[in-house]
């Protein structure tokens, strides 16, 4: 999304998803975004804090007694090797045994360590997952529209992947690397302070390395999320279309294009490998540097007898200890660039505001009656190009109305403000006098269903997906409502019948047949406003004149907007709205317009026509 | 989900895993010599780390005890030496093993998209597209890291480890041997981490697969879960299979923390077996002071590629999985494939044959009947014949037989005399184009939408496709013809997205168009002028229609009506009407007509 596009972008700086495609944030920018995805990590670490607490004593503990090796073996040759040459083999055994339960002590605390973070990340993980899942269902339609569902799909998994990389292994390195490095220095210092201001003094390139690397790898990090999501969109696309894809020969110009996105996703990447091939050298060469200085004035004090050779070795081994984690805090920092990434572009997600927000004070409906009410509506899908100008109009409750006109006369935006897809831009809808946007989603979305022309199916039996329509519904209440639609037995003749599962074995079902399931899905969650939307545009006609003689019944007490453009419907409507431009043209019982000289007349003429 | 992702978990384990990784040779192939050399580097830079303690030995026998300073800088100067030298390399081994890493994935990844095109849409009907997608991007990335980092590091740790034992053995090997014994157990706990641990891999990973194709569906189902509020109840669903995963990755870090503690304790435990009996040596004279110095400084070099071994073991244990999961698809025959020698047709006016056709999923139950039950059926050259059915009876599957994306199971399609399996498939689909009820739009531009099945249309040819679809709406879009349409063309309604899927099918100029039910969702108006343009394309091309609406069928030369996957009657739509008492009841809608037809209708559901 370009910044353009975005008029006072400016003030708001880089909200929700703006941005995302972009490397060249800048400073208040790339603070904004790091800030709130900063807020998002506390959010999810904060109630782990306890556990969090508990693992951090552990790996104390765990470090110190790794961290005592040195001194110990130190001890064994400076006090335990005299005092053993003149047969005194308690220093020796003590330092032994110290050697052995600091072993033990260390090695079992660590296990522990490990299945404790792993508790921890795996609840974050589990946490984060869930937030990112029901936000995405929460946001408005509007938002699925513009953000590419194959965006959306790669926010949920190869960004969440970056995530528990670092959660997985990075934590137990970052905590364990972090502490032993801190141990070593102190155990360091209490040893030798000499040798311990030489370390003291590694700490200032190191610095200075990291924070090279860390400017240099924050914006190749950004690009590699970026591409990465270019790629999945172009896979799930490619593989959700495949039937298009081969119909017209597109495999040569795909691959072409996916290899496209493959080379620019290798191509960061290789640059973010290739910044971090000189932090990790650079490491290694600062800590060798360090153990060789330690060397040379530890060997010059030996000399003039200031040092024992036990110390001196002491202070060789925990300054090469020192740097040893290095590497793998360096990777640990590595997984956090990507890790952070990867949160930035998720809590751009989660900072999106539904455009239908659900109400603060949800006003109770428990049993609608079904009016509807628009009182001075308009809208449009973007300001100053309006798809429908101000209109009122009356539903009462139990009425059943057809709703004709051409493609794009604003038939089906009316049917989706109706079910709250979308907010008006003015005015209001109410249902049972109650303003849409004040009623509690689940009060809501039990009084109206609305059916579109694309059924889609959810993997899972067939049974499964009519219960959609009802989750706590029985058995007997699913086969009812497929009954009453018609499709109890074409699902009858399924080889698993209702538990055929529709992607398997012969549970490739017809578009018509998916529509019948979603009419039952309909019929079963027994709204009090039913919506249908085109919904019975790919069955045939004596289909659709079974679902017509259920709709009849069904719509016997409830309020009913259809839109179809087969107008056998109009025969079991009470009233018809024929629209044109945005606006209701004609308003009527079906036997007063078809008796007019107006558009419905026409229309009714010509599809008469078309039957014979 | 479909059985080929979840083998039984026996399979998995049987499956050596070097055999199961070495299948990754023709794409690292051109890494290898690289990989290879960077294992050289690696190992030199780990012998120079060994190389130090040596110095150290030296020191403190010699010039500390002797109090020589100028031996001193000389020491200090190898040591440094040494530790520049150790930084070059470990610097080198990464400039030689990451890009070809990356080239490695970008190839895999790209042969995994170019063979999940190939295969046939009955694959694509079994595999959730999550399942698909974790191969195509989690797989692949951990099969890079393990190529870059934990093959490399593996084999030079094991390495590492041998040479360190072998310098511990020569500095006095007595305390060398206790070391090398504590090797054993780790080693045997090492092979039954291998069976525990690539269990508990698989299964993670499959259910992230899983995980990834609710996700998905979550999605692409999003309007249909808005509909009827259930979002909370995807939600449950989703959080039932993310809970699984979680306590699938912390069985894993069970695991883990197992060989750890294993990793950790015993070579702690080694080494204070050593302090005492290294001591005990040195006291009796049998060992030096510089001796036991460099035995303990060349043991704590190689702490750590003994407690890295855990971690590249697990690594490389991932790897194998991934390597099956990437496989899994990779192995999947495809069925339907170009002949080794195509026909070529000369022209071809354009006949489209169905002979004898049979047609049923592979995996449908034996005692079912074919979906496609001897269908035969001839389109002559211009002429349009129109398909009518009840729902079910087969119309769309004979439609998708006539260019291959399933293939018959008994019997031929012939166009222009010729089986369509002996023609190339890109030449089968030039000939043929369809449209598909469902639209489907890809995340580009309209231009590029309706070209797709011939780019190098002239703009006259563009226009008229859109001008006989009746999508002049597109002039209307923010940048018209350039304006990009949505993944799934989500912000066009239904019907232009049909009538944009009809224009790219008329674009393509076959010589046999395939429709199926392209004009369910337009208004009565539209269709009408659709149906009158399209019979100036209908006259000049032979045609399969789809059709449900007597307004659709009035397009067609003749009628074929299908029941229950057989053509039961062939003929002019006055003729069937006249004489087919099934294609009335398909067919017509008049309310005079609608008692009779129930009471067959209820007759049919008695029977069945």
């Amino acid at each position: 999304m370009s910044d353009s596009a975005v008029p006072g972008a400016a003030d708001r700086g880089v909200e929700g998803v703006e941005g995302e495609e972009r490397d060249d944030l800048n400073k208040a920018e790339s603070a904004q975004i790091r800030a709130r995805s900063l807020r998002l990590l506390g959010s999810l670490i904060r109630p782990m804090r306890v556990k969090l607490a508990l693992s951090i004593f552990v790996v104390v503990i765990s470090t110190i007694s790794q961290v005592a090796g040195p001194s110990i073996i130190a001890y064994g040759i400076d006090t335990g090797l005299p005092a053993l040459l003149n047969a005194d083999w308690m220093p020796v055994s003590l330092a032994g045994l110290a050697y052995l339960l600091a072993g033990i002590t260390g090695a079992g605390l660590i296990a522990w360590f490990t299945v404790l973070s792993a508790q921890i990340s795996q609840a974050i993980l589990f946490d984060l997952r869930r937030r990112v899942f029901l936000h995405t269902q929460r946001l408005s339609l509007e938002f699925h529209e513009s953000y590419t569902s194959g965006r959306i799909i790669s926010r949920q998994t190869s960004d969440l992947d970056a995530i528990r990389e670092l959660l997985d292994s990075g934590i137990n390195q970052l905590v364990q690397g972090v502490l032993y490095m801190v141990f070593t220095a102190v155990a360091l210092f209490l040893l030798d302070v000499e040798s311990g201001f030489i370390l003291l003094g590694a700490l200032v390139p190191l610095a200075v390395l990291t924070r090279w690397f860390q400017l240099r790898s924050q914006r190749l990090f950004r690009r590699t999320r970026v591409a990465s999501a270019r790629l999945i969109v172009k896979f799930v696309e490619s593989m959700t279309g495949i039937r298009a894809v081969k119909a017209f020969r597109t495999e040569k110009r795909n691959e072409d294009e996916f290899g496209g996105l493959v080379e620019g996703h290798r191509e960061t990447n290789a640059r973010v490998i290739k910044v971090f091939g000189i932090y990790d050298p650079g490491l290694v060469l600062i800590g060798n540097v360090a153990v060789a200085v330690v060397l040379l004035v530890g060997g010059f004090r030996v000399i003039d007898g200031g040092m024992e050779i036990g110390v001196l070795l002491a202070a060789v081994l925990y300054t090469r200890r020192f740097f040893d984690p290095m590497e793998d805090m360096a990777m640990f920092y590595n997984g956090y660039q990507s890790a952070t990434a990867a949160l930035e572009k998720i809590s751009g997600v989660l900072e999106e505001r539904p455009s239908v927000p659900d109400p603060e004070r949800p006003v109770d409906l428990w049993a609608a009656s079904g009016a509807v009410a628009f009182e001075a509506v308009d809208f449009g899908y973007v300001e100053d190009r309006p798809i429908l100008p101000p209109f009122d109009l009356r539903i009462p409750a139990g009425q059943t109305i057809a709703l004709v006109g051409s493609t794009g006369a604003g038939k089906s935006t009316l049917a989706k403000l109706i079910s709250r897809f979308y907010d008006p831009s003015h005015g209001r809808i109410t249902l049972d006098d109650v303003d849409l946007r004040d009623l509690h989603p689940k009060d809501l979305r039990r009084a109206i269903v609305m059916v579109t022309q694309e059924a889609y199916l959810f993997s899972g039996t067939v049974a499964d997906n009519i219960a959609i329509g009802k989750p706590e519904a029985s058995r007997d209440e699913i086969i009812e409502a497929a009954r009453a639609v018609g499709a109890d037995e074409f699902i009858r003749g399924l080889p698993n019948g209702y538990e055929t599962d529709v992607n398997k074995r012969g549970g490739r079902v017809s578009a018509g047949q998916r529509q019948l399931i979603s009419f039952a899905r309909a019929f079963l969650a027994n709204p009090a406003v039913l919506i249908l939307d085109e919904a019975t545009a790919s069955l045939d006609i004596p289909s659709e004149r079974l679902v017509q003689d259920a709709l009849q019944t069904l719509l016997a007490d409830r309020t009913a907007v259809i839109i179809a453009h087969r107008l056998s419907t109009v025969s079991i409507a009470d009233r018809v709205l024929v629209m044109e431009h945005g606006r209701i043209i004609e308003d009527g019982s079906p036997a007063e317009l078809i008796g007019g000289t107006g558009r419905f007349a026409q229309l009714h003429a010509s599809w008469r026509e078309s039957l014979v | 989900m479909p059985e080929v992702s979840t083998p039984d978990v026996a399979e998995t384990t049987t499956a050596g895993t070097v055999a199961t990784l070495s299948r990754l040779r023709p794409y690292a192939a051109k890494a290898l010599p690289r990989i290879y050399l960077a294992m050289v580097v690696t190992l030199l830079a780990s012998a120079v780390a060994l190389t130090i303690p040596q110095v150290l030995r030296w020191l403190v026998d010699g010039p500390l005890a002797d109090g020589d300073v100028t031996q001193l800088w000389i020491a200090f100067g190898i040591v440094l030496g040494l530790g520049v030298l150790e930084a070059i390399l470990i610097g080198l081994r990464r400039a030689l093993v990451l890009t070809p890493g990356t080239h490695v994935e970008a190839r895999m990844r790209n042969a995994l998209f170019a063979h999940l095109q190939d295969l046939p849409v009955s694959f694509h009907d079994r595999w959730p597209s999550g399942q698909l997608l974790s191969r195509a991007v989690s797989d692949l990335n951990l099969i890079r890291r393990w190529l870059a980092f934990g093959l490399v590091l593996l084999v030079v740790n094991v390495l590492t480890l041998i040479g360190g034992l072998i310098i511990m053995v020569t500095l006095n090997w007595v305390l060398g041997l206790i070391f090398a014994a504590a090797a054993v157990p780790v080693i045997a706990y090492g092979f039954s981490f291998e069976r525990k641990y690539s269990d508990v891999a698989r299964r993670s990973q499959d259910q992230a697969g899983d995980l990834a194709t609710s996700v998905e569906e979550s999605v692409h189902g999003i309007r249909v879960l808005k509909a009827f509020g259930r979002g909370r109840y995807a939600l449950k669903r989703f959080e039932n299979q993310a809970e699984q995963l979680r306590g699938t990755e912390i069985e894993k870090a069970k695991a883990i923390a197992g060989i750890w503690l294993y990793l950790t304790l015993i070579p702690d435990l080694a080494f204070g077996v050593c302090l005492v009996v290294g001591v005990w040596l040195a006291s009796t004279g049998q060992s030096s002071v510089g001796e036991l110095v460099a035995f303990f400084a060349t043991a704590t070099v190689l702490l750590f590629p003994i407690w890295s071994m855990g971690y590249f073991l697990a690594m490389t244990l991932d790897a194998k999985t991934a390597t099956l999961r990437f496989f899994e698809v990779m192995d999947s025959e495809n069925t339907i494939t170009d002949p080794a020698a195509p026909v070529t047709i000369e022209g071809g006016a354009g006949e489209l044959v169905f002979d004898d056709v049979h047609f049923r999923y592979q995996d449908a139950p034996a005692a079912f009947p074919d979906l496609i039950d001897g269908v035969s059926l001839t389109v002559r050259p211009g002429e349009t014949m129109a398909l009518v059915g009840l729902t079910g009876s087969g119309k769309s599957t004979l439609t998708a037989l006539t260019t291959r994306l399933y293939d018959v199971t008994g019997g031929a399609v012939r166009v222009d005399g010729a089986d369509i399996r002996s023609l190339s498939r890109a030449d089968l689909r030039t000939r043929i184009a369809m449209a598909f009820e469902e639209a489907t739009l890809f995340s580009t531009t309209v231009r590029e939408n309706v070209l797709l099945g011939r780019p190098d249309a002239t703009e006259a040819e563009l226009r008229e496709a859109l001008d006989i679809a009746q999508a002049s709406f597109v002039d209307d879009l923010p940048q018209g013809l350039d304006t990009k349409v949505g993944e799934e063309g989500m912000s066009l309604s239904g019907g232009q997205r049909q009538r944009l899927a009809l224009a790219r099918a008329i674009a393509a100029r076959p010589s046999i168009l395939v429709l199926d039910d392209p004009l369910s969702a337009l208004d009565v108006d539209t269709e009408a002028l659709v149906e009158a343009a399209l019979r100036r394309v209908l006259a000049r091309t032979t045609a399969l229609i789809v059709a449900h609406r007597p307004s659709t069928v009035a397009l067609a030369d003749r009628v074929a009506l299908l029941e229950n996957g057989r053509v039961t009657a062939v003929g002019t739509h006055s003729e069937l009407l006249a004489t087919s008492e099934h294609y009335r009841f398909v067919i017509s809608s008049l309310e005079g007509e609608r008692a009779p037809q129930m009471t067959e209708l209820d007759q049919k559901g008695a029977r069945s």
